[in-house]
């Protein structure tokens, strides 16, 4: 099959306008603003299945429904944060299939009726930052952005802002008061963007993989895009695998391979062909998976990932093999919640802290009674953190000790 | 030189990006702005910031505090910041910060006699499958190197230093 979203691997110089242009480039946006109602265009994303790709897996479709039309102005936010330890695929789309992406911004931003859009990039994607600016600036010059587009009436304005090194600002509502020139702590929610978002006003925010999607689904309609993938999830996913495989990097597949297809075939397998040991499927905040044969069977996507008791997330697939202990591997994700929480609230902030200098003694020497604090001050902070951070930090640590005991004997 | 001297149309450009009565939102970009110059915020360049903005010193201090990329002490010229979370790690980014470090002869975090060059470990930086890996981070902005060794990151030290500061 041909790519979806890594079109770059299929059509060499994709992310020149031309190029882009030649393959079908901006039609679908053109003709939505031309033809079609702001509506139409909702519906047939939601009709197509598409689900939010930063983590979460919220209906697209339906969260663009829910935009308070009786606020305005209007704005979409494109989640270009990725930090989550083992992604790496928004990045490969911004710098390779940079239109797509952008025409997926301009489709959205029609649709829920916004004439400003930002793309929030993490700091460190400064040159990616740069790019983009410069693929923005060709597509006010071709006449896809800017006043009066195509003879309508319609104007759109997209705009690149850089964090500044923050995990967190990824979250949705921390990304908000980043760009609104604060420090980026979450918002207590509801409500929730598409009521109460940027400057307060209505807000569609999206993961970069979400909004790339858009184009092809528009010219190619929803029902192609469902009949890809399972009944469950439909389309494509980017699998960023990472760690102890042969061929790390992002793989586009359709929902329903299995792990063993992504690991073994895409991956290529275990370096030195050692036994696989763990799975998380979800970057550092992912649970930790016992790799067995049940597990490598099991199909990806995101109802059957959480019948091995873990959410498949952002799809960023960490392979821990059995050179690992799984006691650092989770010394590894308790180092980067502490340093990412951004302290609004007690639990996770003291929480954390209190993890990792117990992981840091476990380190040292393995004492059963130490193992058992650790798990205790997890699950004391699960249920009670303001945002999803604090839970996140929890997961490696709780499905590590439970599922790995062997690693944590004295 | 004050910032509004030496950059102009960029803080133009920053400004026309958010709505007038929000252009609070700016203070991200100035801080990016700033520190092009000297490699961190000066004082100077918070208070122009908080003047053209209309917020506090104490709020752009606050800024740089809580966001990894703002400094507000001068270190080496050139930051090394190499990944070594979790993905980095499990295809030997620990071991890469640790030869490296011994070849400088410094510990991460610290800064080389010369002042010229500061080590640091940091956070995933979305490049996973290109460990070991590192960004720059200097007087030219951010960049990033892949599939790094030793032996490579000692030769970009050393363009470096003959090339007065620039990353080539
Ligand atoms: C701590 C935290 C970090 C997050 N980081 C990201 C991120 O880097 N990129 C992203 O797209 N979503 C991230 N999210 C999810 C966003 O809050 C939000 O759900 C998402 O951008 C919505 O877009 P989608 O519906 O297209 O997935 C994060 C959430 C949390 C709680
Ligand atoms: S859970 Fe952690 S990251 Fe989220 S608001 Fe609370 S302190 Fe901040
Ligand atoms: S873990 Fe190093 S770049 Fe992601």
């Amino acid at each position: 099959m041909t790519h979806v979203l890594l079109r770059h691997r299929d059509i060499p110089n994709i992310n020149t306008i031309d190029v882009y242009k030649k393959n079908g480039g901006f039609e679908a946006f053109k003709n939505a603003v031309i033809k079609m109602k702001p509506e139409e265009v909702t519906n047939v994303v939601k009709n197509s299945g598409l689900r939010g790709r930063g983590g979460a897996g919220f209906p697209t479709g339906m969260k663009w429904q829910f935009m308070d039309n009786k606020n305005w102005p209007h704005y979409v936010v494109a989640n270009a944060d990725e930090s989550e330890p083992g992604t790496f695929k928004d990045r490969e789309i911004m710098e390779q299939n940079p239109f797509q992406f952008l025409e997926g911004v301009a489709l959205a931003s029609y649709a829920v009726g916004a004439n400003a859009a930002y793309v929030y990039l993490r700091g460190e994607f400064w040159q990616v930052a740069k790019f983009l600016d410069e693929k923005i600036a060709e597509m006010e010059e071709a006449g896809f952005l800017g006043d009066k587009l195509f003879g309508t009436d319609y104007s759109l304005r997209i705009y690149t802002h850089l964090g500044a090194g923050a995990y967190i600002c990824g979250e949705e509502t921390a990304l908000l008061e980043s760009i609104e020139g604060k420090r980026g702590q979450p918002r207590v929610r509801p409500p929730f963007p598409p009521s109460f978002g940027l400057y307060g006003k209505p807000t569609v925010v999206n993961n970069v993989e979400t909004l790339t999607n858009v184009p092809l689904i528009l010219s190619k309609g929803a029902d192609w895009y469902k009949s890809i993938g399972t009944a469950d999830s439909a389309g494509v996913k980017i699998f960023s695998l990472s760690g102890r495989v042969k061929k790390p990097g992002n793989y586009e597949l359709p929902f329903g391979k299995t792990f063993r297809d992504l690991i073994y075939g895409e991956g290529g397998g275990i370096i030195d062909d050692r036994p696989i040991k763990a799975i998380m499927p979800a970057g550092a905040s992912s649970s930790l998976i016992v790799a067995d044969d049940k597990a490598l069977d099991t199909i990806l996507d995101y109802a059957s990932v959480r019948t091995l008791g873990a959410d498949l997330g952002s799809a960023s697939v960490i392979v821990i093999d059995d050179t690992v202990s799984i006691e650092w591997v989770i010394s590894k994700t308790i180092h980067f919640f502490k340093h990412e929480s951004c302290g609004k609230c007690t639990p996770c902030r003291e929480g954390n802290h209190w993890m990792l200098s117990v992981v840091n003694r476990i380190e040292h020497h393995h004492n059963p009674e130490d193992v058992e604090l650790l798990l205790n001050v997890a699950k004391q902070m699960q249920g009670k953190c303001l945002c999803a951070l604090g839970e996140f930090a929890t997961m490696a640590v709780v499905t590590g000790i439970e599922r790995f005991p062997q690693d944590f004997k004295a | 030189m004050s910032l509004a001297e030496k950059y102009p149309k960029e803080i133009r450009q920053i400004l026309a990006k958010y709505p007038p009565e929000h252009k609070r939102s700016a203070v991200m970009p100035l801080l990016h702005l700033a520190q092009l110059q000297e490699g961190h915020v000066d004082r100077h360049a918070m208070q122009e910031i908080a003047a053209l903005l209309e917020i506090t010193e104490t709020e752009i201090a606050s800024i740089i505090g809580f966001y990894t990329l703002y400094h507000d002490k001068p270190e080496g010229k050139l930051r090394i910041q190499v990944c070594t979370d979790l993905p980095c790690a499990l295809r030997g980014a620990d071991k890469f910060l640790a030869d490296l470090c011994g070849k400088l002869g410094i510990q991460p975090g610290e800064t080389t006699p010369d002042g010229l060059v500061t080590v640091e470990a940091v956070m995933c930086l979305a490049a996973c499958d290109k460990a070991p890996m590192f960004q720059t981070q200097g007087t030219n902005g951010i960049e990033y190197h892949e599939h790094m060794t030793v032996e490579k990151t000692m030769e970009l030290i050393d363009g470096f230093k003959k090339n007065d500061g620039e990353v080539k």
